[in-house]
């Protein structure tokens, strides 16, 4: 009778229309000597109507964000080359650079444009230069120095994603590894000034294109992807209790997944797409529960009188990682999902929470509290071997990127909350400050 | 405790009020030949004071409780501190006398730790509530919980005092 019948509209569904401006940057806080040099010149531009976008910028900075490569900045550079042939290939090698990306942006039509580029091998392209005068100026046969060469029309609106395109088909080609450039990040966004404080938020890896897919007066947690990056679930407080919901990022449609008493948490989806671990206290106690999303019909995962909450699917599906306290501080876990055996996987630190696996299954990546710090580390699952990765303060929710090379997290810059991310080695951070508010509970997608 | 003393103060305080409405006064009846030069003096105003209802009453109490809902707890701890024993009393013993009025119990944590283990924490505070208030003989459909964890600090300094203040269950009516 106390209580007030609060049919007020709590939130208010903004579908990707609503584009907010863009509220990460990117500082680049440690790591970027160790990183091998490469160029990406300015896009020699036929046309009338220049692009709004930069290709050669975004390549650049999505480059140097990976912490493995160091772009030349454009007043260091020898020569600006039109095409390929024109390369001195000398002059970029005494520059210390090991790849070149070159290209050309053609106006075609009415916001038509063609885009083509190459990438080429410095060491290789000076051996075949030298070939090349020893023939007497004939083109020696081979094209081994150019990696890739691609070429494709796009609007003016996809210059920014083709950019990120190129970014993912150069750090493949260098690396060996596929690119996690054309992914995205989900976030809340908390800031206590406005009407609508809590926010779900998805932007691209870079922070670029932020949308609000939800805003709420109450708080909002755990953004996870599902397997094919089209919806979200997360927990909202909306109702004055806790309860999972997935949205689907594209049409706004919300599915209300779980509204048990206490605890609705944690959701996570399951590698292919059918399941979702979650945490629930329906039972008396904070226990890891996997559901049918189909049917809705749950599994009781854990049965312990401690806490057990933030459950992580294994790459293959058939493990979940999950924090408990069970042996007195919450340490990590691994339970077969078949025979249900469960295993303490760590033993380093005063506590270490928040685990999940690394795309190759191989490592474990959690929060590691050490003399009361709380950081992110990373273990390797056969050596145990814990290596703590940040010097951050009050590290949370860390969110590996799918191509297992960064881990994105939750820290605090001075007396705000921001994200922030660190390479797999460690030897790379930065931080993506917002403009205004509290960034947490990031999620990187996976391969869009 | 604070919240003992406006409650003792309350009950002493009824039965006065109570007494006060039954007296009366009768200043207005003075002989007026030579207060006629000053009209403003023929007549004084009293009031009655207002017998209050069971429902006033409660309400009352409930403004009482509300000033003192706040139950502090220790780092990564779920056990409710002897010093806050008192207050818990006096909800218990008031939703006990009421039991058509329904209290929520928010638990929350500091910003240490992760979020999904902060909202178990928090839960564990909340219960640990509930079970005092069962224990003195609230109804269970009388109590229903929620746990913030970390998401509802009332101090955002993230210093020590700041995350003490943070560490709470809340008795929201």
């Amino acid at each position: 009778m106390f209580k007030f019948i609060r049919n007020t509209l709590f939130l208010f569904v903004a579908v990707l229309s609503a584009q907010a401006q863009a509220s990460l940057e990117i500082v680049i806080t440690e790591g970027i000597d160790s990183a091998r040099p490469v160029a990406i010149l300015p896009f020699t531009f036929k046309g009338a109507t220049l692009p709004s976008q930069r290709l050669d910028e975004v390549i650049a900075a999505d480059l140097m964000r990976s912490g493995k490569f160091s772009p030349l900045a454009s007043i260091k550079m020898p020569q600006r080359p039109q095409s390929a042939a024109q390369i001195d290939y000398a002059a970029w090698s005494r520059e210390g650079v090991e790849a070149i990306v070159i290209g050309q942006i053609t106006e075609i039509g009415i916001d038509r444009y063609t885009v083509s580029f190459e990438l080429i091998d410095v060491l290789k392209g000076s051996n075949a230069a030298s070939r090349q005068s020893l023939n007497a100026g004939r083109l020696g046969g081979s094209n081994e120095h150019i990696l890739d060469s691609r070429e494709t029309t796009i609007n003016g609106s996809q210059f920014r994603q083709y950019a990120h395109r190129i970014s993912d088909i150069v750090y493949e080609k260098l690396t060996g590894e596929r690119g996690a450039f054309l992914t995205k990040i989900a976030y809340v966004l908390v800031n206590r000034k406005l009407e609508f404080p809590y926010q779900l938020v998805v932007a691209d890896y870079d922070g670029a294109n932020e949308q609000i897919l939800l805003r709420s007066k109450e708080p909002l947690m755990s953004p996870s992807w599902s397997p094919d990056g089209t919806k979200l679930s997360y927990v909202t407080f909306e109702k004055r209790q806790s309860q999972i919901y997935i949205q689907d990022i594209y049409t706004g449609r919300r599915t209300m997944l779980s509204s048990t008493p206490g605890i609705n948490g944690a959701p996570v989806w399951s590698p292919d797409g059918r399941k979702m671990a979650m945490v629930l206290s329906k039972d008396g106690n904070t226990e890891i529960y996997t559901m049918d999303i189909a049917t809705k019909a749950l599994t009781r995962i854990t049965n312990h009188r401690a806490i057990d909450t933030e459950p992580s699917w294994s790459p293959d599906g058939k493990e979940l990682l999950f924090s408990s306290e069970r042996g007195g501080n919450p340490q990590l876990y691994s339970v077969n999902l078949l025979t249900g055996t469960t295993r303490r996987l760590t033993f380093e630190g005063e506590m270490n929470l928040a685990g999940s696996y690394t795309p190759d299954g191989n490592s474990v990546v959690m929060v590691n509290r050490i003399r009361g710090e709380y950081r992110i580390a990373k273990m390797d699952r056969q050596t145990r071997f814990l290596q703590v990765l940040t010097k951050t303060n009050l590290d949370e929710s860390p969110s590996v990127a799918p191509n297992g090379s960064m881990i994105i997290y939750s820290t605090m810059h001075g007396s705000t909350q921001v994200l922030a991310l660190v390479s797999m080695d460690g030897r790379f951070k930065a931080r993506l400050p917002a403009v205004e508010g509290q960034v947490k509970s990031p999620a990187w997608s996976p391969f869009l | 405790m604070k919240l003992n003393k406006v409650l003792k103060g309350l009950f002493i305080a009824l039965p006065v009020l109570t007494l006060a409405a039954c007296s009366s006064t009768s200043s207005t009846d003075q002989s007026g030949a030579d207060t006629s030069n000053m009209p403003q003096e023929t007549v004084q105003v009293e009031t009655v004071e207002q017998v209050m209802s069971p429902a006033e009453q409660m309400r009352q109490k409930l403004e009482a409780l509300r000033q003192e809902n706040t139950i502090y707890f220790d780092f990564d701890k779920a056990t409710v501190r002897p010093e806050f024993i008192e207050t818990l009393q006096a909800h218990g013993a008031f939703l006990t006398a009421n039991p058509s009025v329904r209290v929520t119990i928010e638990g929350h944590s500091d910003e240490r730790g992760t979020p999904e283990y902060n909202i178990a924490l928090g839960e564990r505070r909340a219960q640990a509530v509930v079970q005092y208030l069962q224990n003195v003989g609230v109804s269970a459909g009388q109590i229903s919980t929620v746990s913030y964890g970390e998401e509802k600090p009332v101090d955002m300094s993230r210093t020590e005092a700041g995350f003490a203040k943070n560490r709470r269950a809340v008795l929201v009516y």
